[in-house]
């Protein structure tokens, strides 16, 4: 096994402010990003905090920044830095700095809280659910998320203009409207909600101009843009602008 | 001394993974105020990392399934040491509450008539495990998580506020359960961001932490797995039970070092995968131990034949209960047989086409080529025991989830013993979570309306003795220099984890157990001197040194029965006594406090902590007895069981 010491700058601070603090540390064969911060924190910087649960990126609790890029960091491993590379580590640019690298997420939770919940359909008896498979591949596409919100941190959209969180439910969220919209028994319309519409007026889904940063940073590969946002977009616009859909509308609520 | 935040709720709920979350949506549903409390970010709990699935008799895949199968198998798998009415109630429930979670939007993975489709685990007689791909964990907790979302969404119409009824207090972290009058009086804990301390007053308190991984060094679990509950549970006054069953789960893992005990999930197996040796063997057909025999097959044909046509053939042994498949894997290992980084080899490689794989184990797939730089459908993996999880737990009763000895302390999921007697089937822990789970909720919330006012009000002096507990790492570094210099936290919960993973593992011997006991006793007294550095604001050394009492508590536990217990028997494996024992069959061991006065009676040192009682547990319900053969009985139960 061959160990190096490799340089680190990580980002130290709080609310108030901070900066970056330069380590030097032990790396070993095998080893991510994750593995150093806890080195860091049992040999030089006990109270260095990080989020992570799983360590196998399936829980989505270690984002932060490696060298400016959106990174799970139990899933960056060393070996994709050369040996004599100094490796900056800050916290999710896009949300409020709680301490080190761990940052207020309670931005998702919010818009998580507004959209609205799957609808049940009604007369059919927990157990009798039947769904073809080719049906629901198309939504488990997207319950695959991990909720590492590493699409809400790079989204160009609030990225850099805290003033469009308000409006603007992010990638995560536009897809989990998809998500439900796509469900083969979501009885929302039935109920009187449509959930391409709020997708466009109450989640702006307009704010979204597809340049895919979205599906790029994601960690399990879900095609976010591709086949969450722009067919909710297609869909949103059918029912904006054509009069045919307007009219069917009109008539089967009748 | 202390000004500490107080609310008011009906039931309180530690823990939000599977079993907690589940125990929140019923509590709520019957009317209870409900708060969720949890370490980490709402959503992040461990059972996302549950990968093949959730074992439910609903017959899908095959018709002849039904509760009586599921409650066999369940029982053959924990050698029938499993509190045998919760392995009932569990197996006739299961199938509704997977049906339900279909009402708040789940998606598994469908059959072609468009029903659940089920998977083959290890144990299990029928494909009975609902699953989306290998990450069913990740879709139970969205499901709950999202249940949650829709009951807070329910109350925001009616109240104008999200969490009037139920909320989730997230990055929290609970420290003692309190008591009046010798009945549950709420929580005390800290809030890890801002490292301020709390108080939620509530007639009931529904455990549901999970297990105690992270007090073994090559373990699958997360950080979280400290034993929080196991401690705060023992520490309130009630009893664990038979904590000596530790389940090491037969694949994790092994390479590189840093992912080393990560899990690779059964349906590797239940999908087709096979172990072999360094010799290229099949090893597992020489390990079928004598109760399996006639269950298994005897030739790789029919293994394989199995998998398209099990109603002529038995299942390949690969597919034993998880303790056997573990234990023959160390023995393989030991003999010189293992693979070049200390495990055997897993593979689907040959047996499967490399899409097939890659659309069946897509989680696998990943985690090989970006951790392990394996291409697992080009290559065998390597693989090796992990620490997977506790079967003893929290002592309960059967139907009620209440625990013993302490009205108004409730228990569910990993953290609560007795389901799975001396091991756990795969599949059978998400089931558990949600069956139990619920049944938590329901007496929970019963119990706190029949509570009534006045009700137990929490007084000063306990909430500032658990906060002096709280605070001691910060005052550490200044006590007295006689005692020794200042411990880092860090330092000893790694010695803590090779100590218990070397002398209290997979294959255990009397000596190494008491060397186990002196170590603990050592690291205990160190402990207390564990100091750490900076303020309250998120510092994960402090939360380490706060959860090392929790650790150390169970620890001992572990060890203590471990050693008592002088046959092997599912997640304990002697070798001193290495035959099963029908006289240990009905014999459970329960760990207590042996100074329950109080206090700060976690922190004392030298001395051991722990008490140890044996208890003749109930004889088996005769109709459930009669669900199986005599010929099967009689390995198991002791003669006077069997003629009674």
């Amino acid at each position: 096994m061959s160990s190096y010491e490799a340089r680190f700058k990580v980002w130290r601070g709080d609310a108030e402010g901070g900066g970056l603090e330069d380590f030097a540390v032990e790396v070993n064969d095998g080893e991510v990003v994750l593995d150093i911060v806890h080195r860091l924190q049992a040999t030089q910087a006990p109270d260095l905090a990080v989020r992570w649960n799983c360590k196998a990126g399936k829980c989505g609790s270690c984002s932060a920044e490696v060298n400016g890029r959106p990174r799970l960091l139990c899933m960056t491993r060393m070996s994709v830095f050369r040996r004599d590379e100094t490796i900056t580590v800050t916290p999710l640019r896009a949300f409020p700095v709680i301490r080190d690298l761990v940052t207020d997420v309670g931005f998702n939770y919010t818009k998580a809280r507004q959209v609205p919940a799957f609808v049940p359909p009604e007369g059919v008896a927990a157990g009798e659910y039947r769904m073809t498979q080719e049906d629901v591949d198309r939504s488990q596409e997207f319950r695959k998320c991990i909720e590492c919100f590493l699409c809400q941190d790079v989204c160009h959209v609030v990225r850099d203009h805290e003033e469009n969180k308000p409006a603007f439910a992010g990638p995560r969220f536009l897809m989990r409207v998809a998500e439900l919209d796509m469900h083969p028994l979501d009885a929302a319309e039935e109920a009187g909600l449509d959930r391409k519409r709020t997708a466009q007026d109450e989640h702006g889904l307009g704010y979204c101009n597809i340049t895919k940063c979205c599906t790029e940073v994601c960690p399990e590969g879900i095609r976010i843009t591709d086949n969450a946002l722009i067919p909710l977009k297609e869909r949103a616009a059918d029912r904006k602008y054509d009069p045919l859909v307007w009219l069917g509308n009109r008539i089967r609520r009748r | 001394m202390s000004v500490v935040d107080r609310q008011e709720w009906d039931v309180v709920v530690v823990g939000a993974g599977g079993a907690g979350l589940r125990a929140a949506v019923e509590a709520r549903e019957r009317g209870a105020r409900t708060a969720v409390i949890c370490k980490s970010l709402f959503g992040k709990a461990h059972t996302v990392m549950a990968e093949g699935g959730i074992a439910a008799a609903m017959g899908n895949v095959n018709s002849g399934d039904n509760w009586q199968v599921h409650f066999r198998d369940t029982m053959r798998g924990g050698k029938f040491l499993n509190q045998w009415r919760m392995a009932e109630l569990h197996a006739q429930e299961a199938p509704r509450r997977v049906w339900e979670l279909e009402t708040w939007g789940a998606l598994f993975d469908r059959t072609k008539d468009g029903r659940i489709s089920q998977r083959n685990f290890g144990g299990h007689e029928y494909p009975r495990l609902a699953h989306v791909g290998d990450r069913t964990g990740l879709e139970l907790i969205r499901t709950l998580q999202q249940k949650i979302v829709a009951l807070q969404q329910e109350d925001f119409r009616e109240t104008g506020d999200h969490e009037s009824r139920l909320k989730v207090f997230q990055e929290c972290t609970v420290t003692r359960v309190l008591k009046e009058e010798g009945q549950v009086s709420g929580v005390f804990g800290y809030e890890r961001e801002s490292g301020r301390f709390f108080v939620l007053e509530a007639p009931a308190v529904v455990i549901a932490t999970g297990g105690i991984g992270k007090s073994f060094k090559v373990t699958s679990n997360s950080w979280e797995y400290t034993g929080d509950g196991h401690a705060l549970a023992l520490l309130a006054g009630a009893p664990l039970l038979n904590m000596e069953f530790v389940q090491f789960h037969p694949t994790g893992m092994v390479w590189p070092p840093s992912v080393k005990g990560i899990l690779v999930t059964e349906s590797v197996r239940g999908d087709g995968g096979v172990l072999r040796n360094s010799e290229g063997k099949r090893f597992m057909f020489d390990y079928i131990p004598d109760v399996f025999k006639e269950k298994y097959a005897e030739s790789e044909e029919e293994g394989d034949r199995w998998y398209d046509d099990p109603d002529h053939n038995r299942r390949p042994p690969e597919l034993l209960p998880r303790d056997e498949v573990a234990r023959a894997i160390n023995a393989e290992v030991k003999a010189g047989r293992g693979s070049p980084h200390g495990g055997v080899f897993l593979d689907v490689s040959t047996r499967m086409p490399a899409e097939v794989i890659r659309r069946r184990l897509p989680s696998m797939y990943h985690q090989f080529k970006e951790l392990a730089d394996v291409d697992i459908t080009a290559e065998a993996m390597e693989v090796g025991p992990t620490c997977h999880y506790v079967m003893g737990g929290i002592a309960v009763d059967s139907d009620s989830a209440a625990a013993r000895g302490v009205p108004g302390l409730f228990a569910a999921g990993e953290v609560a013993g007795g389901m799975h007697g001396s091991n756990r089937l795969g599949g059978n822990s998400l089931s558990d979570l949600l069956v139990f789970g619920r049944r938590a909720g329901l007496h929970a919330a019963e119990y706190a309306s029949r509570a009534g006012a006045p009700r137990p009000r929490v007084d000063d002096a306990q909430v500032d003795a658990a906060a002096a507990e709280a605070l001691r790492p910060f005052s550490a570094e200044g006590g007295e220099p006689a005692d020794g210099p200042p411990e880092n936290p860090y330092t000893l919960h790694q010695e803590l984890q090779q100590t218990m993973n070397d002398l209290v593992g997979i294959i255990r011997r009397e000596h190494e157990m008491e060397q186990a006991l002196r170590k603990l006793a050592e690291l205990r007294v160190r402990a207390r001197r564990a100091g750490v550095e900076g303020h309250r604001q998120f510092n994960p050394g402090w939360h380490l040194a706060l959860d090392l009492r929790n650790m150390l508590l169970v620890s001992e536990c572990v060890a203590r029965a471990a050693l008592e217990r002088t046959e092997s028997r599912g997640g304990h494996t002697r070798e001193d006594h290495a035959a099963m024992e029908r006289t240990w069959r009905n014999v459970n061991l329960l760990c207590a406090l042996t100074d329950p006065s109080g206090g700060l009676a976690g922190t004392d040192t030298v001395r051991g902590r722990i008490t140890l009682t044996r208890e003749t547990t109930e004889p088996i319900r005769p109709d459930l007895l009669a669900l199986f053969e005599k010929e099967e009985l009689v390995k198991y139960l002791a003669e006077e069981e069997l003629y009674e």
